[in-house]
C-alpha cells in the first residue's frame, strides 16, 4: 500500500510539494492507482495537524527574540493572517459564481 | 535509568503523539476552539521539556519522524487534490487569481506592518512567508537571513488562527462557497488550516491542500523581488 507512496519520497528531498504534485499527475495519468495510496493518504491527512507539533515546540529556543519584537510580531500575524482569509475568500467566491 | 528513559527518541515520540490524542479527544468533548489539539500539545510538551530539562535541539532530533510523516502528508495532499480533479479544472481562473491576491496582500500586510514599528530586517525576513507551509517558508527565510526558530514559530501560530478562526470569519464575511472557503484556509494557514479543512469536508480539503502549494510557490518567486524593492 505504502510502496507508490514510499517511492515518491525521493521527491522529498527536493521538496514535499513536488513530490504533491508528482503524485497528483502520476494519479491523473493512472501510472499509479488511486486505490494504491488511498488508505495511506487518508490516514497521513488525518494526522497530519500532529506533525506541526514540533515547530510549536519551537518557541522554547525563539522565546528571546521574539519576545524582544512580541508586539510586531504579535500584530503583523494577526492582521495578516485575517486580510489574507478574508481576501483570498472574497476574490475566490466572486469570480466561482460570476462564471456560472 | 529514568533520564535514559525520557531522553530516548521513542519517549518522546510517544508522549507527542500520546498528548496529541489526548488533547484530540478533549477537543472533541469540549468543543472549545481554545483547545485546539495541535496547540494542547505544544503546550504539553513545553512544560514537560522544562520539568525533565530537555533542550529543544534534543527534542527536534529525537523526533525527526514526524517532521518526515510532514513531508510525506504533504505529498499525499497531491491524492486529495485528484480526487476533487473535476472540480479543479472548473475553477482555473479563481484558483489563479485568489492565489496571486494571497500572496501578494499577505507579503504585503506583514512586511508593511513589521516596517511600520520599525522592526529590524532579519525578524521581518523571518516573518515574511508566514502564510508557508514550514518546510517551504524555513527555506524561502534561511537563505534570506532569518531566523530559523522565528519564523517555524511565527508559522506554527498562524497556522493555529486561522485554524481556529479562519471559519467563523469567513461565514461572518459572508464567504460561504465551500471551494472559497477551503482556499482561503490552505492560503492564509498552510497545513493546519488544511488539517481544519478537511474535517469541513472533502472539497474545503483539497482546495486548501492546493491552495497550500500556490501559495507557497507563489510566496517563494515572489519574495525575493519584495525584499529587494521595498525593505
Amino acid at each position: 500500500m505504502g510502496n507508490a507512496l514510499s517511492e515518491l519520497v525521493n521527491g522529498y528531498v527536493s521538496g514535499n510539494i513536488i513530490g504533491m504534485l508528482l503524485l497528483f499527475g502520476l494519479l491523473c495519468t493512472g501510472v499509479v492507482k488511486a486505490e494504491t495510496v488511498k488508505g495511506c493518504a487518508k490516514f497521513l491527512l488525518g494526522t497530519m495537524a500532529l506533525f506541526f507539533v514540533p515547530f510549536g515546540v519551537g518557541i522554547i529556543d525563539s522565546y528571546g527574540v521574539i519576545m524582544d519584537n512580541a508586539v510586531p510580531i504579535v500584530v503583523a500575524t494577526i492582521v495578516s493572517t485575517f486580510v489574507v482569509i478574508v481576501t483570498v475568500g472574497w476574490v475566490f467566491q466572486l469570480l466561482n459564481r460570476t462564471k456560472r | 535509568m529514568i533520564r535514559s528513559i525520557i531522553e530516548s527518541e521513542l519517549f518522546l515520540v510517544t508522549l507527542t503523539i500520546g498528548m496529541f490524542i489526548l488533547s484530540g479527544a478533549l477537543f472533541r468533548k469540549t468543543k472549545l476552539m481554545l483547545l485546539h489539539p495541535v496547540l494542547l500539545t505544544a503546550v504539553a510538551v513545553i512544560v514537560f521539556l522544562s520539568f525533565a530539562d530537555i533542550e529543544y535541539v534534543h527534542y527536534k532530533e529525537s523526533v525527526k519522524i514526524l517532521d518526515f510523516a510532514l513531508g510525506l502528508s504533504v505529498v499525499a495532499l497531491g491524492y486529495l487534490m485528484y480526487e476533487q480533479v473535476e472540480r479543479l479544472k472548473s475553477a482555473a481562473l479563481p484558483v489563479l487569481c485568489a492565489t496571486i491576491a494571497g500572496c501578494v496582500v499577505g507579503i504585503a500586510f506583514v512586511v508593511g506592518i513589521a516596517a511600520m514599528f520599525g522592526v529590524e530586517r532579519d525578524i521581518i525576513t523571518s516573518i515574511a512567508p508566514k502564510s508557508v507551509t514550514v518546510p517551504i517558508a524555513i527555506a524561502i527565510s534561511e537563505p534570506r537571513g532569518g531566523i530559523v526558530a522565528v519564523t517555524s514559530v511565527v508559522v506554527f501560530c498562524t497556522g493555529i488562527l486561522g485554524s481556529i478562526c479562519g471559519a467563523k470569519l469567513l461565514s461572518v464575511s459572508g464567504v460561504n462557497d465551500p471551494m472559497a472557503r477551503g482556499f482561503a484556509l490552505g492560503a492564509a494557514s498552510h497545513g493546519i488550516g488544511t488539517a481544519r479543512a478537511i474535517e469541513l469536508g472533502a472539497v474545503e480539503g483539497a482546495m486548501s491542500g492546493l491552495a497550500m502549494a500556490l501559495t507557497g510557490f507563489g510566496t517563494a518567486l515572489l519574495l525575493p523581488i519584495v525584499e529587494k524593492y521595498l525593505y
